[in-house]
């Protein structure tokens, strides 16, 4: 089962290894991660796509209490959550055919292009993980030059928060 | 400690090291000088409250502060300098861990400016000791010293314990730069705050099911002895009447010399411990954590228990075998508010189950019961530790090393107190005993401090004979020589056809002569008759090292021993026998 642990962070060097050491010594996966401050400097929010059964699960959010630097973490996955995953995609983009195939496929999945040249588009695209899975598919008829994501994030719906 | 309306003293980075382990109430130090330390070296010896002890190799320094914590329930503090210093405490570093041991390390570090250009001596020891620590940190600004040693002493102490590293660069120390003092009394953390009392209603049911059992037993770890509730698990135990059995860490949490104390459990545990755990309706798991060397294979484990598991680290509960009744809290006051809740309710528990259980109990006692044969005219090993319990009346503290030595140890001692027998049951690292003893002896002089070695784990710190004289640290060494590896040479006996590859220890030296020439006493016994006097000879004297070097057979194998991949019931029970 896939799971989306949010974790807040001591802002504090070092603390980030020891989240990625922790998966690492214990032999947790880790789909992606992605960290940064919050609105408090102090802290930094992280969140982690991981999988596992229950009970590897429930040793990964334990462990993850252990560390000193873990102010609260949360499974996003339990309840109900807004998920979302940044991509930048550059494709081939030259003839005239080609250049409207992609940028249509773009439109349909609400993607930007942000950058043109001669012979490129890259395109920005936002979702959850299996929109941006999808807009690769859709694409592969041209050819994929380079794929940047930036990993999940995700926030609980509703009242329910991971906040101090 | 300043008051508030006074200035704060002026201390240098260095000299707040030292003076912030006195306010801790630290009396030793254990460590070695090097470059990166040298500025605290001198701070330490301007002033008489920390005393430092100089061992011969970093491990010994941590071995020393880690007995000391395991005997003292206090956490033992070392201090080596960076780079092969800090990387020589290592193995003590993961030993403290594996046993969840108290301890701060103070490790030297090169200047600030030097970090990551792979200064001479430089190694990244909070890299190094990430995943073997319950944290690191390192001294960014020297007015932060205070704070940050507090914060060592109290993660390493509360909760769960374990060891933490505090990396402190040489530029945190520089004698001629001062910045105010002052000690915190206190401390609180927003991101760690341990759990201290369980969950009234968790330890409410686990009474109810307690009392519910026609076939209980108490199964005691580690937890029990750094816990200190060795007092409140006997009285549970007595008023229940329930059997005990203590792990390899929890050895002295129950009597050993009680009727109701069924031996140790577990890989080497006695027939009796291991059938009563398996048999058993419900088991009451008290700071033990189900570890591989207990429950061989967890799906076979106990297949009709009800298990309630009190342990202070939520990820201990259900991590190998699943728990019905997990309950989260200190194991002091949760023992504590389960007797309260006996006392109250009045209940009692099934007195004629009960009589069935301890009947069947005793004709499992009568199977093997810790026998081996003794009519020989080579000396056993598990006979000299008989002789080494009676001698010292069960009350000496017992280290040890790792492989046969340590296990008879721990069969044939009778242990009666808590915080008694200490040995690396986690990491199992050869070479811990000698300085582990050492660490016992310097904090408790008065008291017997016997080491139960083997002729290989001896040699793994055999220099620390050296520190003994320096200090006159007068430990019992019991060297329990048999000229092979034991427990690997019984394993290649039960597993590789006894293919000795290299377990043979050839080229010993004389060990006698050795002891000597570090300016201690050495005994070689060889002949059972010899092993009496000899003991008698080297207890005589609180103050003197004696180096007893007994030649016991080497034939002999440690049993019980768990059929590997079997059930906790499954045993070798000889080299003939199995269950």
């Amino acid at each position: 089962m896939r799971h989306i642990i949010s974790v807040l962070l001591e802002n504090e060097p070092g603390s980030l290894a020891r989240v990625v050491g922790l998966f690492a010594q214990r032999g947790y996966n880790i789909d992606s991660l992605t960290v940064a401050p919050t609105e408090d400097a102090t802290m930094s929010r992280l969140t982690l796509v991981t999988h596992g059964n229950d009970q590897v699960i429930e040793q990964i959010t334990k462990q993850l209490h252990k560390l000193i630097e873990v102010v609260k973490l949360q499974d996003l996955s339990e309840s109900a959550h807004v998920e979302r995953e940044l991509m930048l995609i550059k494709v081939k983009a030259t003839s005239g055919e080609h250049r409207d195939e992609v940028k249509r496929c773009a439109d349909i999945f609400r993607g930007q292009i942000i950058d043109v040249t001669a012979k490129t588009y890259t395109i920005q695209v936002v979702g959850t993980s299996d929109k941006l899975d999808a807009f690769i598919e859709a694409l592969k008829g041209a050819s994929i030059i380079e794929v940047v994501r930036s990993g999940v994030s995700g926030i609980a719906r509703g009242e329910k928060t991971l906040t101090l | 400690m300043t008051s508030q309306n006074t200035k704060p003293e002026m201390l240098s980075g260095a000299a707040m090291v030292i003076r912030a382990l006195a306010d801790e109430g630290v009396e030793y130090l254990y460590g070695y000088p090097g470059g990166a330390v040298l500025h605290i070296y001198d701070a330490l010896f301007q002033q008489s409250k920390v005393k430092h002890v100089l061992v011969r190799h970093e491990q010994a320094a941590t071995h020393m502060a880690d007995a000391y914590a395991r005997a003292s329930g206090k956490a033992g503090v070392v201090l080596v300098t960076s780079g092969p210093g800090a990387t020589n405490a290592v193995t003590g570093i993961a030993t403290a861990y594996m046993d969840s041991i108290p301890m701060v390390v103070l490790t030297g570090q090169v200047m600030s400016h030097l970090i990551g250009e792979d200064a001479f001596q430089e190694t990244d020891m909070l890299g190094i000791s990430r995943p073997i620590v319950k944290h690191n940190m390192s001294v960014r600004r020297p007015e932060d010293i205070p704070y940050l040693i507090k914060k060592a002493f109290y993660i390493a102490q509360s909760g769960r314990p374990g060891p933490v590293v505090l990396d402190i660069p040489k530029d945190m120390t520089m004698p001629n730069e001062r910045y105010p003092y002052q000690y915190p009394e206190s401390i609180k953390l927003r991101s760690y705050n341990p759990t201290a009392a369980g969950h009234p209603g968790q330890i409410k049911k686990a009474v109810t099911a307690l009392l519910k059992a026609k076939r209980p037993v108490i199964y005691a770890g580690g937890g029990v002895i750094m816990g200190q509730a060795a007092e409140e698990l006997t009285e549970l135990a007595r008023k229940l009447n329930y059997p005990v059995t203590n792990t390899l860490m929890g050895l002295g949490a129950y009597p050993a010399a009680d009727r109701q104390f069924v031996g140790m459990l577990g890989m080497h545990g006695s027939y009796e411990a291991n059938m009563t755990m398996h048999h058993a309706d419900v088991i009451l798991a008290v700071g033990a954590r189900f570890d591989d060397r207990v429950t061989n294979n967890t799906k076979k484990f106990c297949p009709d228990a009800t298990i309630i598991h009190i342990d202070i680290d939520p990820a201990s509960i259900s991590k190998t075998i699943n728990a019905h009744i997990p309950i989260v809290g200190l194991v002091k006051p949760v023992l504590a508010a389960m007797l309260a809740q006996l006392e109250q309710k009045k209940a009692q528990p099934d007195a004629p189950a009960l009589a069935t259980w301890w009947q069947q109990i005793d004709e499992w006692r009568a199977v093997h019961g810790g026998r081996y044969d003794n009519d020989t005219p080579v000396l056993k090993p598990q006979a000299v530790i008989e002789a080494v319990s009676r001698i010292t009346k069960g009350e000496a503290y017992v280290t040890s090393d790792v492989g046969q030595h340590q296990m008879f140890a721990a069969q044939y001692y009778q242990f009666n107190k808590p915080n008694r027998w200490i040995n690396s049951g986690g990491l199992g690292t050869m070479g811990f005993g000698l300085p582990a003893a050492m660490g016992v002896k310097l904090n408790y002089p008065d008291a017997d401090v016997v080491c139960v070695t083997g002729e290989g784990s001896i040699q793994m710190n055999i220099q620390e004979l050296s520190t003994c004289k320096q200090y006159g640290l007068g430990v019992k060494i019991i060297n329990l020589n048999n000229g092979y590896l034991g427990m690997v040479k019984q394993w290649q006996d039960m597993n590789y056809e006894s293919r000795y590859a290299s377990s043979y220890m050839d080229s010993l030296p004389d060990f006698v002569k050795l002891a000597e020439a570090y300016g201690h006493v050495g005994i070689r016994v060889t002949k059972p008759e010899e092993l009496q006097p000899a003991l008698e000879r080297a207890f005589a004297s609180k103050d003197q090292l004696v180096f007893l070097d007994i030649h016991v057979d080497p034939k002999e194998h440690v049993y019980p021993m768990q059929v590997p991949g079997g059930a906790i019931n499954e045993m070798f029970l000889s080299k003939t026998k199995r269950t």
